[in-house]
């Protein structure tokens, strides 16, 4: 039986893709030789593509986010520093970088008619 | 179908193309959704801003045979606006991520539209006379001082121009925990069903503050979840039955006379995997994006990453035919994963009501876009491209060249541009005319007649 992916049992799956070159053309199939690369390259995956982790972050896709425990944490750090310059920050709510109402996205932009009526 | 013309083989043209030139575009310009109503006669579109825009195809002019009537623009509205849920501090995108058209009941159009929470169900109504002649009121609208009116009159209705109003007439708001994927209107056209990734309502058109959950895939323990809800819809003539498809490549046919909560599936359609080709990627391209029924209702289609699979609704165990969209891009992979590509969600459509022809339809990247013709088993890529831009010049098939020498007019690989992607495409239910969405344009191609 196979081990979970990227638990390190790599050696294995190895093993089972030697035997399929016999039936492929030019060895590897192709998405264990995409598979490769991604391991090969990245840092450790850890988890299985369909396990809850990936999916959990799907299901919370959302743009910005405030947590106010973030920010008082931060607003403490920032007590004996200067803030920093109030820049466009994708990373809102996270890190050290206080989002300010500059920084905010803008919203309602799409109250100008849509182009294909144009 | 190679465009070569004989037999029934549909020769597209270039019919129209609407939104900006420019590279440069926003956000909010983007089309998240394309629908057909169901006469074909309105045409509407969804963007990431929030609005909907909707054109009406002109009536067809005798003497002009050779094309059929031109979409123009009908109306257009802001559908939903950014909203923030105070309570999970998040941002509820506008983004239109669906519209279904109501068929016509009475002179006025109905849609239901759709973003991550909220569905509305908008009415769309001519206006094309005026009262005038009123006792107390000057035409503009100014009080008359009564003291100056001796006579009285009945006012009349006058023509004026047509002006085309939309307004909300019902919105079904606070039943969908998770971002809502589908809408699709029952065949009883009383009811209509909603889905996000964990869930599916049942919704009654005139009632806003019920809504019935049928299916509830969330598990007691988060960690345990291994699928969501990708997409549902209702079948054609069951008013019981509908599908959802996951994650995992699965699609379920529920039975609602079977138990309020549909969680125990009627019928499920699996294909075996190899499991020699399992891979890291093999969950993830097996995701289904979109599932359509067919118009008889015998025959559902699927899109996964890389192929179109129909499926006849009397076998669970594998599909009548599989489509390769892109095959090439199963060598591309890891790229295609770094840079999101692979979870990009390709929609697809059945060619209208037109019984001599069979074929399905599908999006890919480069703005090319593929038909399959389930009769003849030939397919075709063609290109959106505003190079193509004659009217009734027959579209020039195109071609990727996935390794070795590349021929001429061929295009390699490594050469499209993954920023181009069609991911919605309509067919009318009527006529051979086809919308194709690009990022922020929108093309119409019909067939050349005669």
């Amino acid at each position: 039986m196979a081990a979970p992916l990227g638990t390190g049992a790599f050696t294995e799956e190895t093993g089972q893709e030697k035997q399929d070159t016999q039936e492929k053309e030019g060895g590897i199939p192709p998405e264990r030789a995409e598979e490769a690369k991604l391991k090969g390259g990245g840092p450790n995956l850890g988890q299985k593509p369909g396990g809850s982790d990936f999916l959990m972050k799907r299901l919370q896709k959302g743009r910005g986010g405030f947590d106010s425990g973030d920010y008082n944490m931060a607003k403490a750090k920032m007590k004996n520093k200067q803030l920093p310059s109030a820049g466009p920050d994708k990373n809102l709510g996270g890190g050290d970088h206080i989002p300010t109402p500059q920084d905010l996205p803008q919203r309602g932009g799409s109250l100008v008619t849509s182009k294909l009526a144009g | 179908f190679l465009g070569a013309g004989g037999g029934n083989d549909i020769q597209w043209c270039f019919s129209q193309v609407k939104g900006a030139v420019d590279d440069d575009v926003a956000e909010a310009d983007i089309i998240s959704t394309v629908e057909f109503n169901h006469s074909g006669e309105l045409l509407a579109t969804g963007d990431k801003g929030g609005r909907v825009v909707i054109f009406q195809q002109e009536q067809e002019n005798k003497t002009q045979s050779h094309s059929r009537g031109e979409y123009n623009v009908y109306s257009t509205f802001q559908s939903h606006e950014p909203e923030f849920d105070y309570l999970k501090s998040l941002e509820i995108e506008e983004k239109i991520n669906k519209i279904r058209w109501l068929p016509q009941k009475n002179a006025a159009q109905f849609l239901l539209s759709t973003n991550d929470k909220t569905i509305k169900l908008w009415k769309i109504s001519e206006r094309d006379k005026r009262p005038e002649g009123y006792n107390l009121k000057e035409e503009d609208g100014r009080y008359r001082d009564p003291t100056t009116v001796t006579t009285l009159r009945v006012p009349v209705f006058r023509p004026m121009d047509l002006m085309v109003e939309a307004s909300p007439r019902r919105i079904f708001a606070n039943a969908h925990t998770y971002h809502i994927n589908s809408i699709s209107i029952n065949s009883d056209y009383e009811t209509y069903l909603s889905a996000d990734d964990l869930r599916i309502n049942l919704w009654h058109l005139e009632i806003t503050d019920r809504s019935f959950n049928i299916v509830d895939i969330k598990p007691a323990n988060m960690e345990e979840l291994t699928e969501v809800i990708t997409a549902a819809e209702f079948h054609p003539n069951s008013c019981s039955t509908f599908v959802y498809s996951s994650s995992k490549g699965t699609i379920r046919l529920c039975d609602m006379r079977a138990s309020a909560l549909c969680d125990r599936h009627s019928k499920l359609f699996e294909e075996p995997e190899d499991p020699s080709n399992r891979s890291f990627f093999s969950e993830i391209i097996s995701s289904i994006s979109d599932v359509k029924f067919s118009h008889s209702g015998r025959y559902m289609m699927t899109r996964d990453y890389l192929s179109v699979k129909i499926w006849d609704l009397n076998m669970e165990n594998r599909p009548v035919e599989t489509y390769q969209v892109h095959e090439y891009l199963r060598s591309k992979l890891c790229s295609l994963y770094e840079n999101d590509c692979i979870f990009d969600k390709f929609e697809c459509c059945w060619n209208g009501s037109d019984r001599q022809v069979d074929i399905v339809m599908t999006g890919s990247y480069n703005n090319f876009f593929r038909m399959f013709d389930r009769n003849t088993k030939r397919d075709i890529t063609l290109e959106a491209s505003r190079e193509n831009n004659k009217p009734r010049t027959v579209l020039k098939p195109r071609k990727v060249c996935a390794s070795g020498k590349r021929k001429k007019d061929e295009i390699s690989v490594d050469s499209l541009d993954f920023n181009k992607k069609i991911l919605h495409t309509a067919w009318h239910p009527k006529e051979n005319i086809i919308a194709v969405a690009t990022t922020n344009n929108l093309y119409i191609f019909q067939d050349k007649m005669n």
